[in-house]
C-alpha cells in the first residue's frame, strides 16, 4: 500500500508540473459549458420576420404585434409587393414572411374563415420547421381568443405540455452531453497518454523490474485522473445549476455514482488503448478518432439516435457515452430513480468489466 | 565453504516464434563480481538480461537469481535486484529528491531510511545544491550517475545495467565506473551489458555473445591470451565476425 501511495504521489507531481495541461483539463469543462450555454444554442430566437399585409386591418395588426412581441421573432420589415418576398430572402434580410390577403378581418367575421400564408426560408430545414411552428402557434392562440365567447359547433382543443423542459431549453440536453465528452477526454485520452509516455521514456521497464505489481502501476496511473474527473463533474454541475439554471431533479448521490462508473469505463478504455500502442501520438489519435468522435456523433447528444439509419443505431449501442448520456438525462432532468436506469447502468458496468479484463490480459501478454 | 553463485543459468533459451534470441546459454556469477555481457546489437544481450530480471519468461532451461527461480519466483527476484535501462530512466519533470524518494518508495523502504540515505547520497554526488532542481535541467553525466544511484538505492543484492554509458563522455564514463567499483566493493553484484570494449577491461569476467550463443567466457586477460589479441576490441572483432545475424 505504501508503495502504491508513493506511486500515486509521483503521478500527481507529473500533473502538477505540467501546468498547461492541468489548466486545460480543469478549464476546458468550464469553457465548454459557457460556450454551449451562451453562444451555441439549438433554440431559434429573434428570427427576422417580414410581413406583406394587403389587408391592414385591426386583426392583422394585432397578429403582427403578437408575433413581434414574442421572443422568437423580430419584425424587420413591412413589404408591399410579392416581388419583394424573393428579394428579401435573396439578401438574407428575412427568415420568414407572413402574407395576409386583402380583407382578412372581414372575411374572418363574415365567412368565419380567412387564409394566411407563411413563407419560410427552408435552406436550413430545421430552422424553417421550427419557425413556422412558432408562427402557427401564435396565430392559433389569437384565433382561440377571438372564439372564446362564441359557441362553435365542433372544436378540438389540443393542449400541449412540454414535460421536464417546458421552455424547450437547449441547455437541458447539452449539459449531460458536455459531461460525457469531458470525462471521455480527460479519462480516456490522458490515461492512455500517461501510460504510453512511460513506455516511450523507458521508465516502464524500470517499473516492471520493481517489486510493484504491474496492475498496481496501472491503477496508480488512473487515480489522479479519477480525482480530476470528479472535480470536473462537480464544477460542471455547479455551473449548469447556478449559471445556466438547469435543474437537478434526481438524487445527487445517484448522479455522482453513475458519473464515477462512467469515469471508470473511460479509464479502462484508456488503459486498453495504452496496451496496444507504443507512442503518445498514436494513443492520442486512437482516443480521438476511436472514442471522441463517436461520443459526439453517436451518443444522441447532437443528433437524435432515433433518426439514424439502422447501421448507425446498432453501432451507437457500443458507445459507452450513449448510455451515460441517457442516464444523466433521466436522473438530472427527469428526476428518475435508479430503478428506471438500471438497464443502462448494467450495460455500462458490463462494458467496464470487459474493457478492464481486456486491458489487463493484453498487459500481461506483452509482459511475457 | 564455497559460496553459492548468486546468478546461475543453465541452457537458458528464449524463442520468439521461429527466432531463437537466446540459445542455450549457461554461466554462473559469484557474489560481488562485476560481470560483463558483451555482444553486437541483436546478439541477445538484452533478452538474456530481461529473463534474469523476471521481465520475460524463458522458453526452456533453468536459472536462479539471488537463489530464486526465474519461472516461479519473479516477485522475490524483483525485490532483490536493481535495474538501469539503456534509456535514461529518471523522470525529467521530477526533482532529484523526488526521483530518489519515488524509486525508494516503490521498493517499500521506510521514510527514515530514505531520508537518511538521500542526504548521504546527495553529499556523495555533490548534488546538495541541486536537490530541488528538476532532473531535466541536469547535464547528462549527472543524470546517468543519479540513475545508477537510484538503481542501487534500495541496497539490492544484484544490479543489472543495460548499456548504462551510452552517449556519455569518457571522463564521466570513468567516474561512472568508479561508482560501479564502489557498489561491487560493498557487496553488490554487478551485471553489465555494454559494447564499449574499453569498459570490458574493467570487468572481472566477460561473456561475449554472438547470435544468441555464448562464444567466450573468461577474465579479460585470459581472453586476450586465448585469442592472441592485444586488446578486448581485437578479441571481440575476432569473435563477432562469425556472426550471421545482422544488428537490429
Amino acid at each position: 500500500m505504501k508503495q502504491f501511495l508513493a506511486f500515486v504521489k509521483k503521478e500527481f507531481f507529473h500533473i502538477w508540473r505540467d501546468k498547461q495541461t492541468l489548466l486545460i483539463l480543469l478549464g476546458m469543462p468550464i469553457a465548454l459549458i459557457m460556450i454551449f450555454g451562451f453562444a451555441l444554442t439549438t433554440e431559434v430566437k429573434n428570427s427576422k420576420l417580414a410581413v406583406l399585409d394587403f389587408s391592414k386591418d385591426v386583426a392583422t395588426r394585432e397578429i403582427i404585434t403578437e408575433l413581434d412581441a414574442s421572443r422568437y421573432f423580430d419584425l424587420v420589415g413591412v413589404i408591399h409587393t410579392y416581388k419583394d418576398i424573393e428579394d428579401l430572402f435573396h439578401k438574407g434580410k428575412a427568415k420568414i414572411i407572413i402574407v395576409f390577403p386583402p380583407s382578412f378581418q372581414s372575411n374572418l367575421q363574415h365567412f368565419n374563415t380567412a387564409p394566411v400564408q407563411i413563407i419560410a426560408d427552408a435552406s436550413d430545414p430545421n430552422v424553417a420547421t421550427t419557425l413556422t411552428g412558432y408562427a402557427i402557434t401564435i396565430i392559433m392562440d389569437y384565433q382561440k381568443r377571438l372564439t372564446q365567447n362564441k359557441k362553435l359547433p365542433y372544436t378540438i382543443q389540443t393542449q400541449l405540455r412540454m414535460l421536464y423542459n417546458p421552455q424547450l431549453k437547449g441547455t437541458y440536453s447539452f449539459v449531460p452531453g458536455v459531461i460525457s465528452m469531458i470525462l471521455m477526454l480527460v479519462c480516456t485520452m490522458m490515461t492512455a497518454i500517461t501510460v504510453v509516455r512511460e513506455k516511450e521514456t523507458g521508465t516502464m521497464e524500470v517499473l516492471l523490474v520493481s517489486p510493484l505489481h504491474p496492475i498496481k502501476v496501472i491503477l496508480a496511473k488512473a487515480v489522479p485522473y479519477l480525482l480530476i474527473s470528479v472535480i470536473n463533474i462537480i464544477s460542471i454541475l455547479l455551473l449548469s445549476m447556478f449559471v445556466l439554471d438547469v435543474p437537478l431533479r434526481g438524487s445527487l448521490l445517484l448522479l455522482l455514482s453513475e458519473s464515477i462508473l462512467f469515469t471508470v469505463t473511460c479509464l479502462s478504455f484508456g488503459l486498453l488503448i495504452s496496451t496496444v500502442t507504443d507512442s503518445q501520438q498514436m494513443a492520442m489519435f486512437i482516443s480521438l478518432t476511436g472514442l471522441f468522435l463517436p461520443t459526439i456523433m453517436l451518443s444522441g447528444f447532437l443528433f437524435p439516435i432515433e433518426n439514424m439509419p439502422l447501421a448507425l443505431r446498432v453501432i451507437s449501442n457500443i458507445v459507452p457515452a450513449r448510455w451515460y448520456y441517457q442516464i444523466v438525462r433521466a436522473v438530472m432532468i427527469k428526476g428518475l430513480p435508479l430503478s428506471t436506469v438500471w438497464k443502462e447502468t448494467a450495460i455500462l458496468s458490463g462494458m467496464t468489466v470487459v474493457l478492464l479484463l481486456g486491458s489487463l490480459k493484453n498487459f500481461k501478454i506483452r509482459l511475457a | 565453504m564455497i559460496e553459492q553463485p548468486i546468478i546461475s543459468a543453465h541452457q537458458l533459451t528464449k524463442r520468439f516464434g521461429n527466432f531463437t534470441a537466446v540459445n542455450a546459454i549457461s554461466f554462473e556469477v559469484q557474489k560481488g563480481e562485476i560481470f560483463g555481457f558483451l555482444g553486437a546489437n541483436g546478439a541477445g544481450k538484452t533478452t538474456a538480461m530481461r529473463m534474469l530480471c523476471g521481465l520475460s519468461i524463458p522458453t526452456s532451461g533453468t536459472a536462479t537469481v539471488a537463489g530464486f527461480d526465474v519461472y516461479k519466483q519473479t516477485e522475490k527476484i524483483k525485490k532483490n535486484i536493481g535495474y538501469m535501462s539503456q534509456k535514461f530512466s529518471l523522470y525529467e519533470d521530477l526533482t532529484v529528491k523526488e526521483n530518489i524518494r519515488f524509486y525508494a518508495g516503490i521498493y517499500g523502504k521506510s521514510d527514515e531510511f530514505i531520508k537518511e540515505k538521500t542526504n548521504r547520497l546527495l553529499k556523495q554526488l555533490h548534488l546538495e545544491s541541486e536537490a530541488n532542481k528538476l532532473v531535466g535541467s541536469l547535464p547528462l553525466g549527472w543524470k546517468q550517475k543519479l540513475a545508477f544511484s537510484a538503481a542501487v538505492f534500495h541496497e539490492p543484492q544484484i544490479v543489472f545495467l543495460d548499456e548504462p554509458t551510452g552517449g556519455v563522455d569518457p571522463v564521466t564514463r570513468r567516474e561512472f565506473w568508479n561508482m560501479i567499483y564502489e557498489a561491487a566493493a560493498s557487496g553488490i553484484t554487478v551485471f553489465v551489458t555494454t559494447h564499449y570494449m574499453d569498459e570490458a577491461e574493467y570487468c572481472n569476467r566477460v561473456t561475449i555473445m554472438v547470435d544468441g550463443r555464448i562464444e567466450a567466457l573468461d577474465t579479460p586477460s585470459a581472453l586476450k591470451q586465448t585469442y592472441h589479441a592485444a586488446t578486448m576490441n581485437d578479441v571481440f572483432l575476432h569473435l563477432a565476425r562469425k556472426a550471421n545475424r545482422n544488428g537490429d
